[in-house]
């Protein structure tokens, strides 16, 4: 009967992880920064300018966070190549809008294409290698290369330009002026990310692929079919980065390396939230795109060369004094 | 102990006088070539000791050759000194740096750590360009002195032979097991008095020097300039995949690793169909997927595999 029960005992990939730890520093710091935005925009207008500036950048790093947060949560990898595969998505879009699709059309028809390259991506190259972590990143990586080679080849390397979605209108508040531009990429993230939430948390299909992220052997048992799951995750995955691609378009127009920068503050933002975390993604991704804009207008030594560098000092720092992100929880493990 | 002659001995001596030999065989275009898959190798080596034998994964190993890369060109530029007196300032200044990064990277693990690296990959380069001053800005800086072909080869594989020996030296005794034990279960290296502070600043030490003397050599090659974007986040993934191919956790293929990034790019721009600089990088991504996929343990594994297939036979 013990043989019997031990034989049935399902072998658990991982601890379980039922909800993601926010402790109360943390809440505290971040309602004390809200504060301290709300009153400086209050006070004055090229503060608030800048901040939302920083909010419409820092909700690209966002979506592209939570591609690579999404990824990770259900394959414990990053996806080097989640950057350019935004990238291969927008000059689709770039391409369909040529052959004399309208913008809007063309963007919807990019999403479809891009939750189907994301699956059969994850079939054809991630699933062969899915047993090693370390394979599927040096993979990712190779995938980085061919698709920067596929696009620069197809599409050379110089400057193209697609279609203003929002147009260049801006609005004057007071003595500030926001672009048209700035509130439309955050509206259309927002909407996709919140999409997306309500996808995972009210369908059968979301609980599916919650399960089998979460415990893939219990999963695969209660008949989901985790693999399937697992490439509509990198579909899902492709979708938003997409959108993340096509957002990043008006400000840096299309060139092959117009993501690379972008996933770096996209790794710093899923990093600062603690990778396990999508709500962590979303704030990391804002709040850094904010502190990114801001240290520029007000801190002289912070110069553009040194963005970059400022982003990984930020995200270290926080990282040694809460290794596993700010809403990350510290993994236990049976040895 | 009775002294054992090493499994692998006779064929690192043939490979050792082929390597030898081939200079006098070569033009002067491809003694850089090979002086280049040398320094490769040299890099392959360091980031395999970290992360193939000590299990910590290291996507920055382009920062720490641009640190001893600058070494060499500051050097000789403000202080005309000698350039193979360069290369033990810049593998000694590297081993610095790889303990100072040891140190804060003990609190990460797996990605955390693969990312950090990585954030230290991107920002590096980015140093020169701020203190353009110093260091030359985009435009890089000149070493005060450059060298002949046959020199550079002759520089680039004795390093890498020393530094061989070394790693081999390091690894096979006492160092090696503790970084293996490190690398196979924390909680039990721990458990029988190993160290993990020691040993892991130790091994990113000992990697960053080696990526340190691959950056001076670097920097000689390309003709004695130190530029960031020769240092580039592309430097550090072509280590990541060379060091994959050649197999992690085994000192065999370091060599067809280091001559698959070195020689890949060389021979597929001139492929057919798509031989343009960007048709190498479609070539190198699609043959990077399929070893992966096809030969999970790299070379050393393949080796290991036939080796036992001919036992078995």
């Amino acid at each position: 009967m013990v043989e019997l029960a031990r034989r049935f005992t399902i072998r658990e990939r991982r601890p379980r992880q039922a909800r993601t730890g926010v402790s109360v520093p943390v809440l505290a710091g971040l309602a004390a920064a809200c504060v301290f935005l709300v009153i400086g925009c209050l006070s004055s207008g090229i503060f608030a300018q800048q901040t939302v500036a920083g909010l419409a950048q820092g909700v690209i790093f966002s979506s592209l966070a939570l591609s690579l947060v999404l990824i990770y949560r259900a394959t414990e990898v990053i996806n080097f190549a989640q950057g350019e595969m935004a990238m291969a998505t927008t000059y689709t879009a770039y391409q369909l809008t040529r052959w004399g699709l309208g913008y809007w059309p063309a963007f919807f028809l990019t999403l479809v294409i891009a939750f189907v390259f994301g699956v059969v991506v994850q079939v054809a190259v991630i699933r062969p290698v899915q047993h090693s972590v370390i394979a599927v990143v040096i993979v990712t990586v190779g995938l980085f290369l061919l698709i920067d080679g596929l696009v620069t080849w197809r599409f050379g390397a110089d400057l193209k330009f697609m279609p203003a979605p929002f147009g260049n209108a801006v609005y004057h508040v007071g003595d500030v002026t926001f672009a048209r531009q700035d509130l439309g990429t955050l509206i259309v993230s927002i909407v996709s990310v919140l999409l997306l939430w309500l996808l995972f948390k009210y369908t059968k299909l979301g609980l599916a692929m919650r399960a089998a992220a979460l415990r893939p052997a219990a999963a695969a048992l209660a008949g989901v079919r985790v693999n399937w799951m697992l490439a509509i995750g990198w579909g899902l995955a492709a979708v938003l980065g997409a959108v993340a691609g096509l957002m990043t378009e008006p400000t840096q127009f299309l060139q092959p390396t117009m993501m690379q920068a972008v996933l770096l503050y996209a790794f710093a933002a899923a990093v600062l939230g603690g990778l396990e975390s999508p709500a962590g993604a979303v704030i990391g991704g804002l709040a850094l795109g904010v502190f990114l804009n801001l240290t520029g207008q007000y801190v002289g030594f912070a110069t553009s060369e040194l963005r970059l560098p400022i982003a990984f000092a930020v995200l270290l720092g926080v990282l040694l004094l809460k290794p596993t992100g700010l809403f990350g929880r510290k993994k236990v493990r049976r040895v | 102990m009775r002294w054992r002659i090493p499994a692998g001995l006779p064929v690192a001596l043939v490979v050792a006088a082929v390597l030898a030999v081939l200079p006098f065989e070569l033009s002067g275009y491809h003694q850089v070539l090979a002086a280049h898959v040398g320094i490769y190798f040299i890099a392959i080596l360091g980031l395999n000791i970290l992360t193939g034998y000590t299990g910590q994964i290291s996507i920055g190993h382009g920062a720490f050759m641009a640190i001893g890369g600058y070494t060499t060109a500051v050097m000789s530029h403000y202080h005309h000194t000698n350039l193979v007196l360069t290369l033990p300032l810049a593998f000694a200044l590297a081993f610095a740096c790889g303990v100072l990064v040891g140190i804060p990277a003990l609190r990460f693990s797996g990605v955390y750590l693969a990312l950090a690296t990585f954030a230290l990959a991107v920002s590096v380069p980015q140093l020169a360009l701020k203190f353009s001053k110093f260091l030359g800005g985009s435009n890089g800086l000149e070493t005060s002195k450059t060298v002949s072909h046959a020199w550079l080869y002759a520089a680039c594989w004795s390093c890498a032979a020393i530094l061989f020996v070394v790693a081999w030296l390091l690894l096979r005794g006492r160092t090696g097991r503790a970084f293996r034990a490190v690398r196979d279960s924390e909680l039990a290296a721990v458990s029988t008095g190993i160290s993990l502070p020691i040993y892991k600043t130790l091994a990113f030490g000992v990697s960053a020097a080696f990526a340190g003397v691959a950056g001076s050599l670097f920097v000689i090659e390309t003709n004695g300039f130190a530029q960031p974007n020769e240092f580039g986040v592309i430097l550090s993934l072509q280590i990541l995949i060379g060091a994959a191919v050649a197999g992690l956790g085994s000192l065999r293929g370091v060599l067809v690793g280091a001559l698959f990034i070195g020689l890949l790019p060389e021979i597929s721009s001139s492929a057919p169909l798509i031989g343009s600089a960007h048709g190498q990088d479609v070539v190198f991504g699609l043959i990077v997927i399929a070893i992966m996929i096809l030969l999970p343990n790299g070379v050393a594994g393949l080796l290991a595999r036939l080796a036992r297939l001919r036992a078995r036979a």
